[in-house]
C-alpha cells in the first residue's frame, strides 16, 4: 500500500505523550446499535484515559466509524452506556450539547462550510456556541490555521482550497472549540498521497500535546508512530486490542492476521 | 540503441507558448460559438435569417408606423395601414397604471412604489452600511404603503374596489412574494423535521394547496370565506386574495426550497451537529444559506409564476391590468382594438419580471463561492 510507505517518513515524538492514569475520558460500556434490525454495533466496551491515541482499524462495513460517531451522537445507541467527560450520553438534548462542545470531529470528506471562509468556518462556533466575541473568536482562528500552517488561506473559500489544506482547515475549525477529545472519521481516505503527510503531520502534533485522540484510519505508520493502542473491528465487534508493535508483528486473531496480511502485503 | 528503449530524462522546461491565432479573442469567439461544426453554421444562418424576417416587421409596426396621436380606432387606422396604434395607451395608461383610483390621489401610489423601492436596497443589497437599522426600517414599508394607498388617519380613505391595474398586481404581488418565502421556508422544514406532528401538518397543507387550483382559492376568497369566518367579521377582499395568493405560492415554495434542503451533503448537517450548533443555529447559519442558494432559480421562478397569476382576480371582478381591458373595448371609440392592449400590458408584466429574473442571475453569480 503507497500510503503505508509514505508514512513511514513521519516523524512522531512518544516521549512527549503522555497518558492519564486515572482522568478516564470517554467509557463505553455495552453498547449496542441496531440499524432496524441489522446489528450493527454488538456489545462494544471501551475505556479511554486522558491523552490516549487511540487507531481503529477494520474492514469496510466493520462498524468503526458508527462507532465513533456514536460518541457525540451522529448515530444514536439503543443499548449501553457513553460517558462523555463525566456526562452520561443520553436523548437529553442539553447533554448531547455539551458533549458535543467537548468533542472535535473531523470527516473523510472534511464537510466545510462551502459559502463560508476559511475563517468563518473556524469562529462560527466558538462565536454562536461558546457565545464568545467576534474579536477574540478570530484570534483563535488565526493562531489554530497558524498551527496548521495555513493562515494566509484565511480570507478564501473552502472551494478554492486542496484536499490537504481543507482538511487541516477542518482539524483547525475542531480546535477552535478547544475540544477534551478529537474523533477522526477516517480523514485522509479522501486524500492524494502527497497530501496526506501534512494532514498526519498536523495530526502528530496534536497527539505531542496531548490531545486525546480516536482515529478511524488506515495508516498504518500513522498507527505505529502515534498510537498508544490499536483496535480491530470486524462485524459490528471489538475483535482484537492492543499496544501497536504487538499488534503488528503479533497477531492473535485470525480475522487480524487475515486483515494485515491484506493491507500490508501489496 | 534498441528500439525498446524509452528512457527519457527531461533536460529543460518546454517554453509556455501563446495559443494559436484565430482560437482566442473575438475571432476564435466567433468560429468556436457560431460556425464550429457544419450545423452549427446551418443553425447560424437560419437564426440570422427567421431574425431578418421578423424583427423589421415589428419594429415597423411598433414604431415606425406606429401612431400616437389618434382619438380613436378608425381615426388611427386612417394614419396608418399597418403600424400599431398606441393612441389608446397614451389615453387610457392611467387608467391601467391604477385602475379608478381618484385621479387627483395618484400621489399617494406613486409615493408608495418609490418607497418600495427605498425599502428594497437594504433587502437586495448586503453591503449597505447600517444594514440592520435600515431593515428594521423596511419593515415599516407595509404599513406606510397600506396608509397612503388605502388611506385613513388623516388621508382620504379609497376603497378597495377603486384599486385596479399594475397598482393591483403590485400589491398583490409584492405582498405575496414578500411573505411566501418566510412561510414557504417554514413549511419547508417543517416537513423535513423529525417530528411526525409538524410534518405531517405541513404535509397536508402543502399537497391540500398545490391539488387545488389558484382560481378556487380565489373563489373561496371571493364568496365562500364569509361563511367560514364568524358573523360580523368581514375583511377587505384585496387583504383576502392577499391571502389566498400566499398561501398558494408559499406551498410551491416549501416545495422548492425542500428541493435545495435534500440537495446539500449530508456531511453539513453533520459538521453543524458536530460543532454543537443547535437546530436554529444550524438552519440559520449553515443549512438555510446554502440551501436557498441552490434554490434560487425555483424561488424566482415561483416569484414569477406568482407575479403573472395575480391577473387571475380578473375572475372574481378585481379591475388587475388585463380586467381593464373589456371596459377599455366597450368604449366605442375603441372597439376592436386588442393587440395594442395586451401587448402594453405584456411590456409592462415583462418589465418586471424581466428585473427579477436579472436580480436572480447576479445573486447567483455573487453567491457562487467555488465548488464544495
Amino acid at each position: 500500500m503507497s500510503d503505508v510507505n509514505l508514512a513511514e517518513d513521519i516523524q512522531a515524538d512518544r516521549s512527549k505523550m503522555h497518558v492519564s492514569d486515572t482522568d478516564v475520558a470517554i467509557e463505553i460500556t455495552g453498547m449496542n446499535k441496531w440499524y432496524g434490525d441489522f446489528h450493527v454495533l454488538r456489545d462494544i466496551n471501551l475505556k479511554v484515559m486522558r491523552g490516549e491515541r487511540i487507531v481503529i482499524c477494520g474492514p469496510s462495513g466493520s462498524g468503526k466509524s458508527t462507532m465513533i460517531r456514536c460518541i457525540n451522537r451522529l448515530e444514536e445507541h439503543q443499548k449501553g452506556r457513553i460517558v462523555v467527560d463525566g456526562i452520561e450520553l443520553t436523548s437529553d438534548l442539553k447533554k448531547i450539547d455539551e458533549i458535543r462542545r467537548e468533542v472535535g470531529m473531523c470527516f473523510q470528506h472534511f464537510n466545510l462550510f462551502p459559502h463560508l471562509t476559511i475563517l468563518e468556518n473556524c469562529t462560527l462556533a466558538p462565536i454562536w456556541v461558546r457565545k464568545m466575541p467576534k474579536k477574540q473568536a478570530e484570534e483563535i482562528a488565526m493562531h489554530y490555521l497558524e498551527r496548521v500552517k495555513i493562515p494566509e488561506q484565511a480570507n478564501k473559500y473552502p472551494g478554492q482550497l486542496s484536499g490537504g489544506q481543507q482538511q487541516r482547515v477542518a482539524i483547525a475549525r475542531s480546535l477552535c472549540m478547544n475540544p477534551k477529545v478529537m474523533l477522526f472519521d477516517e480523514p485522509t481516505s479522501a486524500l492524494d498521497p502527497e497530501m496526506i503527510k501534512e494532514v498526519l503531520d498536523v495530526m502528530i502534533g496534536l497527539a505531542e500535546e496531548g490531545m486525546t485522540m480516536l482515529c478511524v484510519t488506515h495508516e498504518m505508520g500513522f498507527a505505529r508512530k502515534v498510537a498508544n493502542r490499536v483496535i480491530f473491528m470486524d462485524q459490528g465487534q471489538i475483535v482484537e486490542q492492543n499496544e501497536p508493535e504487538p499488534f503488528f508483528t503479533n497477531p492473535q486473531h485470525e480475522r487480524t492476521k487475515l486483515f494485515l496480511s491484506q493491507i500490508l502485503n501489496h | 540503441m534498441s528500439e525498446t528503449n524509452f528512457a527519457f530524462v527531461a533536460t529543460s522546461d518546454k517554453p509556455q507558448l501563446p495559443a494559436p491565432k484565430g482560437t482566442t479573442g473575438a475571432i476564435g469567439w466567433v468560429r468556436e460559438n457560431l460556425f464550429s461544426s457544419p450545423m452549427n453554421t446551418f443553425l447560424t444562418l437560419l437564426s440570422l435569417f427567421v431574425v431578418y424576417s421578423t424583427v423589421p416587421g415589428l419594429v415597423n409596426w411598433a414604431f415606425v408606423n406606429s401612431v400616437w396621436n389618434a382619438n380613436s380606432l378608425d381615426e388611427c387606422r386612417a394614419l396608418t395601414e399597418n403600424g400599431a396604434c398606441w393612441g389608446v395607451v397614451r389615453e387610457r395608461y392611467h387608467q391601467f397604471l391604477f385602475g379608478f383610483y381618484p385621479s387627483e390621489l395618484y400621489w399617494r401610489p406613486i409615493l408608495a412604489f418609490a418607497l418600495l423601492f427605498v425599502a428594497l436596497v437594504p433587502a437586495l443589497w448586503d453591503g449597505m452600511p447600517k444594514r440592520g437599522l435600515a431593515l428594521m426600517g423596511s419593515m415599516t414599508f407595509p404599513f406606510v404603503a397600506f396608509w397612503l394607498i388605502w388611506g385613513g388617519f388623516g388621508l382620504e380613505p379609497v376603497s378597495s374596489t377603486q384599486l385596479g391595474g399594475l397598482l393591483l398586481t403590485m400589491i398583490i404581488g409584492v405582498s405575496g412574494i414578500s411573505f411566501s418565502l418566510p412561510i414557504g421556508i417554514v413549511l419547508a422544514l417543517s416537513r423535513s423535521s423529525n417530528l411526525p406532528i409538524v410534518k405531517s401538518l405541513a404535509v397536508i397543507f402543502i399537497e391540500f394547496i398545490r391539488g387545488v387550483p389558484l382560481i378556487t382559492l380565489l373563489f373561496v376568497a371571493h364568496v365562500l370565506l364569509n361563511y367560514f369566518l364568524p358573523k360580523g367579521v368581514n375583511f377587505d377582499i384585496v387583504l383576502r386574495v392577499v391571502i389566498m395568493v400566499t398561501l398558494f405560492a408559499s406551498a410551491y415554495m416549501a416545495e422548492v426550497i425542500r428541493g435545495g434542503l435534500a440537495a446539500l451533503p449530508k456531511g453539513q448537517y453533520e459538521a453543524a451537529d458536530a460543532l454543537g450548533l443547535g437546530y436554529w443555529q444550524s438552519m440559520r447559519l449553515i443549512i438555510l444559506p446554502q440551501a436557498l442558494k441552490i434554490s434560487i432559480p425555483g424561488i424566482v421562478n415561483t416569484f414569477i409564476g406568482l407575479f403573472k397569476d395575480t391577473t387571475l382576480v380578473l375572475i372574481i371582478g378585481l379591475m388587475d391590468p388585463l380586467g381593464l381591458v373589456a371596459p377599455t373595448l366597450a368604449d366605442q371609440r375603441w372597439n376592436g382594438i386588442v393587440v395594442e392592449l395586451y401587448a402594453f400590458i405584456a411590456f409592462m408584466f415583462f418589465i418586471f419580471c424581466f428585473a427579477m429574473s436579472r436580480y436572480s442571475m447576479y445573486l447567483e453569480r455573487k453567491l457562487h463561492t467555488g465548488h464544495r
